[in-house]
């Protein structure tokens, strides 16, 4: 049990996916880094480096770029495949769909930049379709962890895994949440906080969001439980429950569009089980306009304080 | 095993193609006739594979990109004894495993789930590549349909299988100058296909796709140009063995009735003579 964030100094998950995958590498010949030029954005430099005849670098060609992971697995490899979110994803997902869920083969789809971190770029660049797209495959875990620990831990765990999966990692700063001895289980919330008058789920960028959100509405005595609910697939069912049955409330927070991401995901679980007042928080089924993603997130309501004023207006509905 | 005995057995899989579309009312059967050649040359005189373990890590892989054949595949896969013969008679049955495009987690001998077409070489590229890195000396064949090359997916393999210089990788052209709808001269003219594949990098060699003579020579290991993936421009008649499918548009994916499949079984049957 977590009861508030640990410190407030900010990390690049990618420093973590790439330390770890260094480390998994040198243990294990059979990894190997598959890339679409992105070996800047990726921070694969030092895999390369490291063991230059393991990465594999196909250029600015997603729908290869996924097809020639699909092959390397069918030949022995455990291909981390890794691009800019948007485009791993729009670009490549009849590849996600048929080369990887389908074919049942083990590749590890690394969504670098996901959600709005490139939110000045433009919505071409913003990923915040791809719970969705990918939750909509059977096969293909979709996880996004909250701060660096959770990211290493789902990277070795990935790497373990039989199978295909869809990892979806920020580059905008986090502080730690999770203990550092964290192992990752797949369909696993962890209760980040405690709490009796309603519960948080978030994951990724937003987890740190909803703890100083739950902070901010202790001080108006109000009793919060925070899920960082890393998964989005196979969602948390057991958690979800519980949250509902507990709390009566749920409210969930991510950067990803409304439709059909976590928020989507809890509400199946909530209607089919245990219906309870919810309110889902997100980008609101629009391009979002310019602007970094904490700007972007803060202007969707996802600042700590948004997120508790939410709280406010769900607590009304719960009678 | 002698090109005589090879072509036996493509005559007894075109045979059991046309009987298993009739029975099913549906397949590709245009598409099967023109591939089986370079099907049945390739599990019975090329490729290192072994039926009872068909996922050996040193085998040889066989990717039909052009996923629609499927059946002309899975009939070769019985005929090397990868599943019953018996079982062709399920061919689109409800709950059979032998679907209109293959899937590798059901039938022993499939590589990879292919029917959306531009998948099969980019994939190839990467089990080329998973050779590569391991020294091992085990071959990727791979067969797209022509139309099929109109898919960008696979300008970016081919791209990416000379820069890796991947001469474990042989792709085979199945050009039988149709597509779905029409010639492709009349949709999205590719040819001349060998001066493309040549400018970009590729040894490229033209054989009469059901000759199965040249099948075999250009197939063989011996070959190969160092360095350079290896494309086989395969020329084939859509249709090939039966007078009124051969290179008529129509039977991309036509059941005959049964007087058609008579007259058909009667000339393949003619034929194999």
């Amino acid at each position: 049990m977590i009861t508030s964030s640990k410190s407030k100094k900010l990390h690049d998950c990618r420093d973590a996916f790439v330390a770890t995958l260094e480390q998994l590498g040198s243990a294990n010949e059979n990894i190997v880094a598959v890339c679409n030029d992105s070996v800047g954005s990726s921070k694969l430099a030092g895999f390369r480096d490291k063991f230059p005849n393991r990465l594999i670098n196909v250029g600015i060609a997603e729908q290869n770029m996924v097809g020639v992971g699909a092959g390397l697995a069918n030949g022995g490899k455990i291909p981390f495949v890794c691009a800019a979110a948007p485009f791993l994803t729009g670009r490549a997902l009849e590849q996600i769909k048929a080369d990887v869920a389908y074919s049942k083969t083990n590749v590890k789809l690394i969504g670098i930049s996901s959600g709005m971190a490139y939110g000045e770029l433009g919505a071409t660049h913003h990923s915040i379709e791809d719970f969705a797209w990918i939750r909509a495959l059977p096969n293909v875990p979709v996880i996004a962890p909250a701060d660096r620990i959770e990211t290493a831990a789902v990277i070795k765990w990935a790497a373990e895994y039989e199978g295909g999966c869809f990892l979806r990692l920020s580059r905008v700063g986090v502080p730690d949440l999770l203990p550092e001895d964290h192992t990752f289980t797949l369909g696993r919330a962890q209760t980040l906080r405690n709490g009796t008058d309603l519960t948080i789920i978030a994951n990724g960028t937003l987890t740190h969001r909803a703890m100083s959100a739950a902070i901010f509405l202790q001080k108006q005595g109000i009793s919060a439980r925070v899920l960082n609910m890393a998964t989005v697939r196979p969602i948390d069912t057991e958690s979800i429950n519980a949250a509902a049955k507990e709390t009566g409330a749920i409210i969930t927070c991510e950067e990803h569009t409304l439709f059909g991401g976590l928020g989507s995901a809890v509400a199946e679980v909530v209607v089919d089980n245990c219906p309870v007042p919810m309110k889902r928080l997100g980008v609101p089924g629009i391009f979002a306009p310019t602007g970094a993603a904490n700007f972007l997130l803060d202007k969707f309501g996802m600042s700590p304080e948004g997120i508790a004023s939410n709280a406010n207006v769900l607590l009304q509905r719960k009678g | 095993m002698s090109t005589e005995n090879l072509r036996e057995i493509a005559a007894r899989v075109r045979q059991r193609d046309l009987q298993a579309v009739f029975e099913a009312g549906a397949g590709h059967i245009g598409g099967e006739l023109s591939v089986t050649d370079i099907l049945t040359a390739l599990y019975f005189n090329i490729m290192s594979i072994d039926p009872s373990d068909p996922l050996a890590p040193n085998r040889d892989r066989l990717v039909l990109s052009k996923g629609h054949s499927a059946l002309a595949l899975y009939i070769v896969l019985s005929e090397k004894g990868f599943i019953p013969k018996d079982e062709i008679a399920t061919f689109l049955k409800p709950l059979s495993r032998l679907n209109g495009h293959p899937d590798r987690t059901k039938v022993p001998g499939v590589e990879t789930n292919t029917g959306p077409l531009g998948h099969g070489l980019p994939i190839s590229v990467g089990m080329a590549k998973a050779a590569k890195i391991n020294h091992a000396g085990w071959r990727t064949f791979v067969i797209t349909g022509d139309g099929e090359m109109q898919e960008g997916s696979n300008w970016e393999a081919i791209m990416s299988a000379a820069q890796f210089k991947l001469d474990n990788l042989t792709l085979i052209i199945d050009h039988n100058r149709l597509q779905q709808g029409a010639h492709l001269a009349d949709t999205n003219n590719l040819a001349p296909l060998p001066p493309k594949l040549k400018a970009f990098g590729w040894d490229v060699v033209e054989i009469d796709g059901h000759n199965m003579d040249q099948i075999c020579a250009e197939l063989d290991a011996a070959r190969v140009v160092e360095g350079k993936p290896k494309c086989i421009v395969a020329h084939t008649t859509k249709g090939q063995g039966v007078s009124f499918m051969a290179n008529n548009v129509a039977w991309h994916h036509k059941v005959p009735n049964e007087k058609e499949f008579q007259q058909a079984m009667a000339e393949l049957k003619q034929a194999a003579i």
